[in-house]
């Protein structure tokens, strides 16, 4: 089987390659471009005005299986992630059980190869059923094949099991992902502490929650001479300290998700649930400071932390409603609009590479690329399209998006999976 | 005659003097949420309209058939004793048919929503829908999603409009009014709804408003709405024209957000001592239930400068008027 993508322009950040050509598909893998030969054939598609990008890859979801699946399936959740234009993700551990054993990541494995039309790659716990006291058995979990560890949506709060871990995933080879959280800190906290929590008596989620953590995590990653990867940032500071860090070679990133950079805490005012996330939307400095630090490349991934949650979980008091927005199917509209469009911050080229190059290098993913001989994940991208978000349209399970009825610039017009297209506009 | 209304009293069909002359404000609101969002105008008209009612409660049959027929629910998912007596007393004397509910007594024990408790009472025909609640927000969840009126009766830490109604009616029968005036409010701010809507109604009736408390409970985030927040209550009360002193709820107060209560009393508690330099007319007002000898002096809270009881009897006619008028738009 043979595929060509003709006309369009052919963005691999990981190839330092930007240029119009012609790119081949042969067998699910990305050929050296063939000479036509009369007696195969060869679908060709065309992608004239569009960007030929790989295929996406998102490093922060929640697709909720085993034991959530009325908010999300693994199913469900790669139909979504194909629509949004993402061929690679990686799921987090909260669900029930807890990816805390292999056989809870050998069951999601499975389950991912039966029924997901992309890859859904597993992350492992770092402690026993995310409780932040016992090391989950991380080697283990290297071996059943997680790409990282994490306690996501929960955070380890004590230093010295924190830093055993660490140690221990730099053994066995596996990246640390944290939850930037100080409960201490944070405490019964649903939204960013200052003018609105204040005017709303909304109990605050202080900047400084998240930043006493992403110091702690600064610290460990240098004493340990590991990876620690400080997922969806939202404050100021934690930029400045990640930036500091960076640049004296501590082993230390970032991530930053569209909603803590399209949207202030002015919106939290009607007491929408689905502007409540963790950590919570903040200031325009804060904002500023996401977009300094992608800017200048102390943020060098973007993920979405797509969090579904039924909408009768959601349509109840602000401070009693989950935490969390579905965003794979908003993520690169959003991200085209803000950062490239809207607030120029940076290229269709640097974007690319934060939603490919630079997330497979940090989990050392073989993904992200159009290597040849590579697994053919391709995405076509139009980045002038403008369309408008219909939260009722969307293939998650879930609706909860502030983003419903936004009109947005650019966004995946086909995702190709192993030269297989899982889905098209 | 009915209600007991002397013949020579001007009433109009719903047995009420007709608004204040002086003010042309239609009332167009469901619900009352909060004071933030109403105008001066609007707040006036509750003021004016609450007069009216206040003189309701001294005739010898304290009822008017303005409601009449239509069916109030306090829904109080949140304990509470004299809000909730207030606006019971006040829908009765409005002739409305009136249900409570407790928390402890309602299916939200068995875990029903909020929204679900709402809407088995819209379907039992509730005109008006009286709610307290732990959660900042939720009568705004609740007059969204249902056509019945909603007045919040104290949400979380966020408003609690009738007391800021009546505090603020409080203060202009005493003084005449309210612009140009120095209010200082004292004393946990930071969990407070009562500080909240009296920061909002005073400022737009031209006060000037000065919180003070110890810095984990009066935060200076709250300069950005337009207040003075001070710590040093010797330098705050020579100038003031009213003291409103709020529970220190200390039952559930944190521990980290002050040492003691002998630590807040020595900086904060308003003694006899500290009266001392009170103008002789400032005005001492307390929402209640107030912690004797904690936030205030047992003598003072008992003193010819206390307004407290009077803020009690004020609040009746405020809520007869903000019932009166919200069951008037539905």
């Amino acid at each position: 089987m043979r595929t060509v993508i003709r006309n369009g322009r052919i963005i691999d950040p990981a190839n330092n390659r930007d240029e119009m050509a012609d790119l081949w598909i042969v067998d699910g893998k990305i050929a050296m471009p063939q000479s036509n030969q009369a007696e195969t054939q060869v679908e060709e598609i065309d992608a004239g005005g569009l960007i030929v990008s790989p295929g996406l890859i998102d490093i922060h979801v929640h697709f909720r299986e085993p034991g959530f699946s009325w908010k999300e399936t693994i199913e469900s959740g790669s139909r979504a992630a194909a629509a949004g234009g993402f061929t690679t993700v990686v799921c987090m551990p909260n669900t029930s059980p807890a990816a805390d054993s292999p056989s809870t990541i050998a069951w999601i494995r499975n389950r991912a190869a039966e029924v997901a039309c992309i890859n859904v790659l597993p992350t492992g716990a770092i402690s026993k059923n995310l409780a932040g006291e016992e090391l989950a058995p991380i080697g283990s979990l290297a071996q059943a094949g997680v790409v990282a560890i994490t306690d996501d949506g929960h955070c380890v709060q004590n230093n010295e099991v924190m830093r055993r871990a660490v140690e221990y995933a730099r053994m066995v080879g596996v990246p640390v992902l944290d939850h930037c959280q100080d409960y201490n800190l944070v405490g019964n906290g649903v939204v960013h502490e200052g003018y609105w929590s204040t005017l709303l008596g909304l109990p605050g989620w202080p900047s400084a929650g998240e930043e006493a953590i992403v110091a702690r995590d600064v610290l460990l990653a240098e004493c340990c001479d590991h990876w620690i990867h400080c997922q969806h940032l939202s404050a100021a500071g934690s930029v400045r300290l990640l930036r500091e860090a960076r640049r004296r070679g501590v082993k230390i990133s970032g991530e930053v998700c569209p909603h803590h950079i399209a949207l202030t805490d002015e919106s939290i005012q009607n007491f929408d649930t689905n502007f409540k996330m963790n950590p919570p939307v903040r200031s325009e400095q804060d904002i500023d400071a996401l977009l300094e630090g992608i800017a200048d490349g102390t943020i060098e991934i973007l993920a979405s932390d797509h969090a579904p949650h039924a909408g009768f979980e959601k349509e109840v008091e602000f401070d009693r409603a989950p935490f969390g927005i579905v965003g794979l199917e908003t993520e690169l509209g959003l991200f085209l609009d803000l950062l490239v469009h809207k607030r120029k911050v940076i290229d269709l080229s640097r974007l690319i590479a934060m939603l490919t190059a630079n997330p497979a290098r940090l989990l050392g993913l073989q993904a992200g690329t159009l290597s040849v001989g590579a697994a053919a994940d391709v995405t076509l991208i139009d980045p002038e399209k403008e369309w408008v978000v219909e939260a009722n349209a969307f293939q998650s399970v879930s609706r909860n998006t502030p983003f419903d009825g936004w009109t947005l610039k650019g966004r995946a017009i086909r995702t190709i999976v192993r030269g297989e297209t899982v889905w098209r506009v | 005659m009915p209600f007991g209304w002397k013949k020579n009293e001007p009433q109009d069909s719903r047995g009420i003097e007709p608004h204040h002359p002086k003010i042309m404000t239609h009332w167009t609101r469901k619900d009352l949420l909060g004071l933030r969002e109403l105008s001066v105008d609007e707040i006036t008209l509750v003021l004016d309209t609450a007069d009216a009612f206040k003189q309701v409660g001294t005739r010898e049959v304290k009822k008017v058939p303005a409601l009449q027929g239509k069916t109030l629910i306090n829904l109080f998912i949140e304990p509470s004793t004299r809000t909730r007596t207030s606006f019971e007393l006040a829908a009765k004397r409005l002739s409305a048919d009136i249900v409570n509910i407790s928390a402890s007594a309602s299916s939200l024990t068995k875990g029903e929503t909020l929204k679900d408790t709402a809407r088995v009472l819209e379907a039992n025909h509730a005109d008006i829908i009286v709610l307290r609640h732990s959660s900042a927000g939720a009568p705004q969840f609740l007059a969204s999603r249902i056509g019945a009126s909603v007045i919040n009766a104290g949400d979380g830490a966020h408003e609690h409009p009738t007391q800021g109604l009546l505090d603020s009616y409080t203060i202009r029968e005493k003084k005449g009014s309210i612009a140009g005036l120095h209010v200082a409010i004292l004393g946990d701010i930071l969990f407070s709804r009562v500080a909240r809507s009296n920061i909002f109604a005073l400022l737009k009736l031209g006060a000037r408003v000065t919180l003070v408390g110890p810095s984990t409970l009066v935060p200076r985030a709250f300069e950005q709405l337009g207040v003075t927040v001070s710590h040093e209550l010797e330098e705050v009360l020579p100038t003031a024209d009213v003291v409103n002193l709020l529970r220190i709820q200390h039952e559930r107060q944190r521990k980290e957000y002050f040492p003691g209560l002998g630590e807040y009393i020595r900086l904060f508690g308003l003694t006899k001592e500290r009266a001392k330099l009170l103008k002789p007319d400032c005005l001492i007002m307390h929402p209640g239930p107030i912690n004797r000898g904690v936030e205030i002096d047992s003598e003072l809270a008992d003193g010819e400068r206390s307004v407290i009881l009077d803020q009690v009897t004020n609040g009746l006619a405020v809520r007869m008027a903000v019932l009166y008028l919200c069951g008037g738009v539905n």
